[in-house]
């Protein structure tokens, strides 16, 4: 039996919500940007498996512009997080509460 | 991270491999999972970076499987080498101790919420696997190869340029931003300098 898109797609979904529970469930800033990559890579993994299954190399390239996306979104969330620990010496989540969400 | 290496050695396409790549889905598939549980488990941000990196890298070996060799390259030096040092480096900068454990701060009604978000995700999981499933058109082989450098190239060039160049927008963006944000403003630093 070939690995099916099924199993992919499932992996992929098992992934995604690794990473939500992750968002939801940790309170260090920095372990909340890695469970965001966690769901750009399922996300990725899906995107490769339809485009092999459906022999489209489209999928492929927008697995590059995730890939920039990502890059740019972590470098300037951990500079964010560099300037918060600076004046508050903490990036526990629940202590950055001055903008009162 | 082995049998991604003993992919690369020996190509597929031969039908009597589906033995082997179906064991090594499900060796890396399993290897993503407990990595990933790993990433949100340990209470050492380190420890999660460096599980982080193993999911990335079992990642990396599945779009091998699929034959997206390229992709997988790109994904080890992109998110691997790049984005992981950006992390490690970050972690070791602000020098953080370990988080309070999970189980300390779970309440009763928390406790609650995960039986009902772990059913919520069963569902998502299985309406998901119903309608791929259902829907789980017989695989389209086209003459050309998908994967491969060149198809990659062209197609980035010609059809999806516009795509391109704003992601290089997006990066030179992400680039001045960050600047913008560690600088330190020449008025602040002469106060700080003439403090000391």
């Amino acid at each position: 039996m070939h690995p099916s898109l099924t199993h992919y797609i499932g992996l992929s979904v098992i992934l995604f919500c690794i990473g939500i529970v992750g968002v939801l469930v940790r309170r260090n800033a920095i372990v909340i940007f890695m469970s965001i990559e966690l769901m750009l890579n399922a996300a990725n993994l899906a995107f490769v498996a339809f485009s092999t299954h459906l022999g489209d190399t489209s999928g492929q390239i927008f697995v590059f512009f995730v890939m920039a996306v990502a890059a740019a979104e972590v470098a300037i969330g951990l500079a964010i997080l560099v300037n918060v620990f600076n004046i508050r010496r903490s990036i526990h989540v629940d202590e950055i509460d001055s903008m009162k969400g | 991270m082995f049998g991604a290496i003993l992919w690369f050695a020996f190509p597929i396409n031969k039908p009597g491999d589906t033995l082997l790549q179906n064991a090594l889905f499900f060796v890396l598939g399993g290897v993503v999972v407990i990595s990933a549980l790993c990433v949100i488990y340990f209470r050492n941000p380190i420890y999660s970076a460096l599980a982080l990196v193993t999911a990335l890298f079992a990642v990396a070996g599945l779009f091998i499987i699929l034959e997206a060799y390229f992709v997988a390259a790109v994904q080890v030096i992109v998110y691997a080498g790049a984005i992981m040092v950006l992390f490690l480096f970050v972690i070791m900068l602000l020098n953080l101790g370990d988080e309070e454990s999970l189980e300390d701060r779970l309440s009763w009604a928390k406790r609650v919420a995960v039986v009902i978000a772990s059913l919520f995700f069963a569902e998502v999981f299985y309406i998901t696997i119903k309608l791929v499933g259902s829907v789980n058109a017989p695989k389209v082989t086209s003459g050309q190869p998908v994967g491969d450098p060149k198809t990659i190239g062209e197609l980035l060039f010609t059809k999806f340029l516009l795509p391109f160049e704003v992601a290089s927008l997006i990066l030179l963006a992400a680039l001045i931003g960050v600047i913008t944000l560690v600088h330190r403003r020449s008025d602040e630093r002469s106060h700080t300098s003439s403090d000391t």
